[in-house]
């Protein structure tokens, strides 16, 4: 972050050349602190949004045959930002032939090694235009700008990057399997890590060598239009990626359509319910990557500033908006009051406010919707008795904004411990044992993710061979790497995304001796 | 600018220096003395064991991951206009301009000392830094200059750098800078003690000193470069502060690796933990390597998110550098006028 390039408004006198420098103004400074940094937004001059947008198919964008259209709209401030079309199903089946053609005609066929080039070329592109990327998800999602530029983008390119590197290599990825691509796939996104979803499921499925119809999330499609571009730029071939923006019908259309071949679906566990029983006895593939209540458990012995950190990180990370955040937090009784202490302390210190300010640590709540399912879920935390810390910070007056929450004397059966709240909010909840630490992280119906702190081994491998969830962090939360297969058990869904494990899906393995 | 407390204020410059013999005498005897005892429970044993002053207070393991995440996250604050102005007046104010040099001479701390009470002759709101921090045979002159003027005198002592001579001639080089003027001393840790496991040594020694620097504030310096690890960082942290030290500091500055914004933040966690249990307030002095204005406000917010702004202050906050001052001054004059002087336009 060089300060060279930054340009200052200069004092009358300093514009001439020559002239006497005049006296600094040193007075009246506020005092040094977090209270006081002088806002830094991200310019946002790179980002060119359109007024409205059609869908991406066989190459071209094109208008929607369904003639609907929505707004997509900046969480922060309530303005609309465009308008993107609704495909209805005949856009959708639009999309499906498109990929099928493109399937069929020459991308089953493309060897590996080719298909590797297209997929390090789109990583080269979203790496070189990263910022606009990375501003353009702040603007359309609400989530704080540094998150976009140091976590999503650099992700998303990651997983370009890893998945070209076994696209010419599947054959040896499995041993005495021939590795073949399933066909078409319909994938369905959410809206918390929009291009960071997308870039999870088309690098794998692009790579193994089928060809896609994507459908973005209602409320933040423009980051995956803006991909399109880069899709063309990398000379992609038309129809092996389509774009179909729209609502939850639109994603509805694209799951059951009869010509996708393998669905895979990242969102609510109500909806990936849905979808199961939509394609129960079709023989068609599916993977689901639904929601989550991420014990983060906490030993007396683990490093009690960096416990603090990672709590942090675990469930205020974009909001909470995520689906394996650490919204429960299990601690040990004999350290909770230390634990809480520092938290809270922590708490104090988040910067929550404008997305696009380099120095936010919270953003925006996505969307009305989700805000208002997030103040019900605390409003009932209240009523039911468990004790709430919120830090005194002033909150924006436009756009959705939910303050980082605690709540403590959390009981298990209270909603705020069962149901997936995903938003700032934590609960905490003690335990005694680690016999009673693994009886409660398992007591959910959910199994994503779970979070272990102790500076001590053996009880790290202890405990993970008893989570039930399918990524267990030690000593860490809400890391991600592309060569780590990410994905649950029970109602946080199956299939894994990332690593060896993550091409499973988009395979027929023949001769597979597995 | 605060004035120094006044229980700790100089007196006039006739009655400090080194002409007072028969104070000195009395002064080295008497620590002399002291010192024979902490040898003996050096020796006594309690090898690896704690001193019992630490029984109690919270030494909790660090995660190195976690921690140089934090910093790094820290290092990403965006300082801009204002807030930017506040750090870099904020940095001048908390300055040790430093130097420890074999060749430091009468004629270069006088010119250190005048640059330390006025950093930017053209610019009277520039306030002046905290303290100028110099061997101990070059005590008596800053004390000269910069007596009656709210800058004080730092000294290094105790065998600095590596704080190994015997441990009552440690004392009385102690006894001695404060005598002939120093507000405050800096003292390095035993690393050959805690290392080897002898704490009680170690904290003796610190306590030792504590009381040979009389009313002199003790800083003591861990050498973090040597310890090895943060979790080591941290118990020295939390020994010395147990042992009285007024400030516990990174670095002598003197070896490869003087302070980086994790062991900085790593020794703030321990000062947090040290004011929750035991009430006092022990302030922080990074040193070696700080050359850049924007690393003197990366301190500053780890401090500021670490400590918050009680500790932004020169009463509990120090950045000891030599050559820092001037990029900070360039920093300061371009933000008044939107351009870089030219760097010849500091005074050296």
């Amino acid at each position: 972050m060089s300060d060279t390039g930054e340009h200052l408004p200069a004092s009358p006198a300093g514009d001439v050349p020559g002239a006497e420098v005049p006296e600094r103004v040193l007075a009246d400074l506020p005092e040094f602190g977090p209270a006081s940094y002088a806002p830094a937004p991200e310019g946002t001059d790179l980002v060119h949004i359109a007024e409205d947008y059609g869908l991406f198919i066989g190459g071209e964008m094109v208008p929607a045959r369904s003639d609907r259209a929505a707004p997509t709209v900046n969480p922060a401030t309530g303005e609309t930002l465009a308008t993107f079309a609704v495909g209805g199903a005949e856009d959708v089946d639009r999309a499906v032939l498109a990929a099928r053609e493109a399937y069929e005609s020459h991308w089953r066929d493309t060897p590996g090694s080719v298909r590797a080039r297209y997929l390090y070329r789109v990583a080269r592109l979203l790496q070189e235009r990263s910022r606009e990327f990375a501003v353009l998800e702040t603007l359309d999602g609400g989530k704080p700008i540094k998150e976009s530029r140091d976590v999503d983008l650099p992700l998303a390119a990651a997983h370009f990057f890893h998945h070209a590197g076994w696209a010419d290599k599947l054959d040896y990825a499995f041993a005495g399997a021939e590795a073949h691509p399933v066909g078409v796939v319909g994938q369905v996104i959410p809206w918390n890590f929009p291009l960071l979803m997308a870039a999870w499921k088309l690098a794998p499925a692009l790579a193994a060598g089928n060809t896609v119809v994507l459908k973005p999330a209602e409320t933040t499609p423009l980051t995956a239009l803006l991909l399109t571009e880069v899709l063309r730029d990398a000379d992609l071939p038309p129809g092996v990626v389509n774009i179909v923006t729209g609502d939850g019908t639109t994603g509805a259309a694209t799951v059951a359509h009869p010509g996708v071949d393998k669905v895979a679906f990242t969102g609510s566990t109500t909806v990936g319910k849905e979808i199961q029983r939509t394609l129960a006895g079709t023989g068609r593939r599916l993977t689901l990557e639904l929601g989550g209540k991420a014990a983060n458990i906490i030993f007396e012995d683990a490093a009690l500033d960096q416990v603090t950190e990672g709590i942090v990180g675990g469930i205020y990370f974009n909001q909470g908006q995520v689906c394996c955040a650490g919204s429960r937090l299990l601690v040990q009784e004999s350290v909770a009051d230390a634990v809480i202490s520092k938290l809270r302390r922590r708490m104090d210190t988040l910067l929550v406010g404008d997305p696009l300010d380099k120095n936010t640590d919270i953003g925006a709540i996505n969307s009305a919707v989700q805000l208002r399912k997030i103040t019900e879920l605390v409003e009932s935390g209240v009523r039911q008795g468990a004790e709430l810390y919120q830090p005194s910070c002033a909150l924006p007056e436009r756009g959705w904004f939910f303050p980082p929450t605690l709540f403590c004397d959390v009981s298990p059966s209270h909603r705020i411990a069962r149901e997936e709240i995903f938003g700032p909010v934590l609960s905490v909840l003690t335990f005694r044992t680690a016999d009673e630490a693994v009886e409660k992280a398992n007591n959910t119906p959910y199994g994503l993710s779970a979070g272990i702190w102790t500076e001590k081994g053996s009880r790290i491998l202890w405990m993970a061979e008893r989570m039930q969830a399918g990524v267990v962090w030690a000593n860490t939360f809400n890391r991600f790497d592309p060569a780590s297969p990410f994905g649950g058990y029970r109602e946080s869904g199956f299939g894994r995304e990332g690593g060896r494990q993550g091409l499973l899906p988009y395979l027929h393995l023949q001769g597979a001796q597995l | 600018m605060t004035a120094k407390p006044a229980g700790r204020r100089r007196g006039p410059v006739s009655t400090v220096g080194i002409g007072t013999a028969g104070s000195r005498v009395w002064h080295v005897n008497t620590v002399a003395m002291r010192a024979a005892s902490v040898e003996v429970s050096g020796r006594a044993g309690e090898h690896g064991a704690l001193p019992e002053a630490l029984v109690g207070l919270p030494i909790t393991p660090t995660d190195a991951v976690g921690l140089t995440e934090r910093a790094a996250a820290l290092a990403k604050r965006s300082i801009k206009t204002t807030a930017k102005g506040a750090a870099l007046t904020l940095a001048v104010r908390c300055m040790d301009l430093t130097t420890l040099e074999g060749v430091d001479t009468p004629g270069k701390v006088l010119s250190l000392c005048a640059k330390a009470l006025r950093p930017e002759p053209t610019d009277p709101a520039v306030p002046p830094v905290a303290a100028v921090c110099v061997y101990p045979e070059l005590v008596g002159v800053a004390a000269g200059a910069l007596a009656g003027t709210p800058v004080r005198v730092a000294s290094v002592a105790g065998s600095f750098p590596a704080g190994l001579g015997p441990i009552g001639v440690r004392l009385a080089e102690i006894a001695d800078a404060t005598s002939a003027g120093a507000d405050e001393i800096d003292i390095v840790l035993n690393r050959s003690a805690f290392l080897a496991g002898r704490y009680r040594q170690a904290f003796d020694e610190v306590a030792a000193s504590k009381e040979a620097a009389g009313h002199a504030h003790l800083k003591v310096i861990l050498e973090t470069g040597e310890l090895g690890s943060y979790d080591a960082v941290r118990k020295a942290s939390m020994l010395a502060m147990a042992a009285g030290a007024d400030f516990i500091k990174t670095s002598t500055g003197k070896i490869g690796t003087s302070a980086t914004l994790p062991v900085a933040l790593c020794m703030a966690e321990a000062i947090r933990d040290f004011a929750d249990a035991d009430g006092r307030a022990v302030g922080l002095k990074v040193a070696g390597g700080i050359r850049t204005a924007k690393q003197s406000w990366q301190y500053l917010v780890v401090m500021a998110e670490t400590l918050g702004p009680q500790w932004l202050h020169p009463d509990l906050f120090r950045i000891g550098a030599s050559s820092l001052l001037n990029d900070v001054l360039l920093q300061l004059d371009r933000l008044g006028t939107g351009r870089y002087p030219r760097p010849d336009k500091t005074v050296v």
